[in-house]
């Protein structure tokens, strides 16, 4: 592999799964080094690309390269250079931390002088220190999910996939997990990391955003937050969410309006006033408070992105 | 491939290690089965609850029934006095068999014109029912040659007596007919069988379920390294199977071993391999551990009852015996009787081993060949 190659490079990748298309014609290409975010919906396709990457599925159309071999020619040359964390936690509830690491450096054939050296790195990584002899079903979901990661970079594989690695993991946990991907990365390391936490995009160096199994946008945070919105974002605070969003999205100017969290964000037209849709929401008897002006967040542009895509279906 | 392996083992024992129930999963059932099948399981009919209708009521007629009585194999539970009554008895399984000595039983025994006598058998279990019947031919023989004047003809029922033909029987290689060294080759074969498919049938899927599969699958583990890591310990399982209830048979039933151990050693070790071939196909075949129970149920039971364990794969119809052909069990059950209780070896044996090895043969190589490392 030359140096600048992508590490992982697809081309057209779909699968099918009788009639339904969970992966559709998928372009991706990704340096060495680089933490890419694959964030979408469930059901985007996430999984299932990853998968194919790995060579667990078979493609049903195009093409992929990992680490310079082919997913579908040369699937055990694949397996031998990535290390893989999937969606569900996957390793062995009753073998102890150290147990589950001597098994995969078997598995994976560390070397006998070397397997100990890089069982205390695992260790060491995932905080697991002195708990080298605890079974692993007794242990708290962020240390699994770190001693997992630790089990998947035991042969140091030049790439890391990662199937939604945070998933029920506690916030800080998750944060201590992100800055271990970002080491990883800084040593060399390529890593596909999926999720659906929005928040966690911010660590990616890029982020590819899919929907019904078809790439929406791709680019770093800072570009995908340059996004042409196609107007101004409005954020509004109201005691009755639903009632104020409905008549929201009927009002004149509105583009879009959705909730975030306890309030609404709503994009207008370019020519549309801000200031007309606090006496509307008080016509209906909505108590609202006066639209603000904000920054759209990442979150923000993959909501408009993801229903832009979707808007040609529907109509 | 070894060190692969090795991970594989240490792996799969410390899981066994930690299963506490484990010992007794594997145990239990087999001491509980061999001590079912060794003091349960018998053809033997002792005892059989018997209604006499005496319509003679002589001296003959009382000196049969008595000779009835003093073997052991008939309790009389009742005398009725009606035909009526017999009837009663044998509806309402007051009794199982009967016996109607007709009036003009003593006479006729007496002066050769025929002695009627009449039984009838609660056929709802024709088991019993043709042994029960075994036994009255027997009994009712040996009172004949007994009572009857050697001078006049006849006996009991009508046809005169022109020969007297004594038989000798002499059964080979179990000279009691003890119905438990019989069994107990038998039932080596059948735990080994019901453990070992059972055991495998779950080892792969239980993995697919926990989602560990998929952590191995992505790894560059070869089939055939995954396969042997997992199967290797329920072939020692099974074979410890084997040594147990062969001890335990000797121990409790004193069943004879007159082969050759190695005989015994070979013939299992194919068993087995095919034991795990058909459990491997199951699990690879199964996306739940209940799929794979439930399969297990099927596969189970007909080769038990097709495997001549019982019943005699000869009397059994033609496409039954043509099923039995890809049955482990069927050849297993030869090898361990024959070597129990005959004591020859592969120079007699040697179309049981060879069916043995190409059953197991066929059956590892599909399972490996279906076990895709691949999700689809």
């Amino acid at each position: 592999m030359s140096d600048g190659a992508p590490v992982v490079h697809a081309r057209g990748l779909s699968k099918r799964f009788g009639d339904f298309t969970a992966v559709d014609r998928l372009d991706l290409d990704i340096a060495k080094g680089e933490v890419v975010g694959f964030i979408g919906p469930n059901g985007a396709g996430k999984s299932t690309t990853i998968r194919m990457l790995c060579g667990l599925l078979r493609p049903s159309a195009g093409e992929a390269i990992v680490a310079g071999f082919d997913v579908a020619r040369q699937p055990e040359a694949v397996r031998a250079h990535i290390g893989y964390m999937s969606q569900k936690f996957s390793l062995y509830a009753d073998l102890t931390v150290a147990e589950n690491l001597r098994f995969f450096g078997g598995i994976y054939r560390v070397p006998r002088e070397e397997l100990a050296a890089r069982m205390r790195f695992a260790v060491t990584m995932a905080g697991l220190e002195g708990r080298e002899t605890a079974l692993v079903r007794t242990l708290a979901g962020g240390w699994k999910q770190r001693l997992a990661l630790g089990c998947a970079i035991l042969h140091r594989p030049p790439v890391l996939f990662l199937d939604e690695p945070t998933s029920g993991v506690e916030p800080k946990a998750r944060r201590r997990f992100w800055d271990l991907i970002n080491s990883l990365a800084a040593d060399g390391v390529t890593i596909l990391v999926s999720t659906h936490y929005m928040d966690e995009a911010e660590y990616c160096n890029r982020i590819v955003l899919i929907d019904g199994g078809r790439l929406v946008a791709a680019g770093s945070p800072t570009e995908l937050r340059k996004h042409d919105l196609g107007g101004a974002l409005f954020e509004m605070e109201s005691a009755t969410l639903g009632a104020a969003l409905t008549v929201l999205r009927a009002a004149p100017g509105v583009v879009e309006a959705a909730i975030f969290g306890d309030r609404l964000h709503v994009l207008l037209a370019p020519a549309a006033d801000p200031a007309a849709l606090a006496p509307l929401l008080a016509a209906r008897g909505i108590a609202a408070g006066p639209p603000m002006p904000i920054t759209p967040s990442l979150e923000d542009v993959f909501v408009r992105l993801v229903s832009r895509h979707r808007a040609p279906e529907a109509a | 491939m070894f060190d692969r392996i090795l991970a594989m083992l240490a792996k799969e024992f410390i899981e066994l290690k930690r299963d506490r129930w484990a010992m007794v999963r594997l145990i239990a059932p087999l001491v509980i089965q061999l001590v079912i099948y060794g003091y349960a399981a018998t053809f033997t009919v002792n005892h059989v609850s018997t209604a006499v209708l005496d319509l003679d009521n002589s001296q003959v007629s009382r000196a049969l029934i008595s000779h009835f009585v003093a073997t052991g194999r008939f309790d009389i539970v009742d005398y009725p006095s009606s035909q009526a009554q017999f009837n009663r008895d044998i509806n309402t399984g007051t009794a199982v068999a009967g016996i109607i000595i007709h009036a003009g039983f003593a006479k006729g025994f007496a002066n050769g014109a025929g002695a009627p006598l009449e039984v009838a058998v609660d056929g709802t279990n024709s088991n019993t029912a043709l042994i029960a019947l075994g036994y009255v031919s027997q009994i009712v023989g040996v009172f004949e040659q007994e009572r009857a004047p050697p001078a006049v003809g006849g006996g009991i029922g009508a046809a005169p007596r022109a020969v007297n033909i004594s038989l000798q029987a002499r059964p080979w290689f179990n000279e009691g007919l003890d119905d438990r060294w019989f069994f107990i080759p038998g039932v080596i074969g059948t735990l080994a069988m019901m453990q070992v498919i059972s055991l495998t049938a779950f080892a792969v899927v239980r993995e697919r379920e926990m989602g560990t599969l998929e952590q191995i699958m992505v790894s560059p583990i070869g089939r055939v390294e995954f396969i042997l890591g997992k199967t290797v310990p329920f072939f020692l399982i099974g074979f410890g199977d084997v040594a147990l209830v062969t001890g335990l048979g000797a121990l409790l039933f004193h069943i004879p071993f007159i082969g050759g151990p190695l005989v015994l050693m070979l013939g299992s070790t194919l068993f087995l391999l095919a034991a795990i071939g058909f459990g491997l196909l199951l699990s690879t075949q199964s996306r739940t551990q209940q799929q794979a129970f439930a399969l297990n149920f099927f596969i189970v039971n007909p080769f038990f009852i097709l495997s001549g364990f019982a019943f005699p794969i000869a009397a059994m119809p033609v496409a039954l015996q043509w099923f039995t052909l890809i049955n482990p069990l069927r050849y297993y059950i030869v090898i361990l009787r024959a070597v129990f209780l005959k004591g020859v070896g592969v120079a007699v044996l040697w179309p049981d081993f060879l069916a043995l090895f190409m059953l197991s043969a066929i059956m590892l190589v599909v399972s490996v060949l279906r076990f895709q490392k691949s999700l689809d």
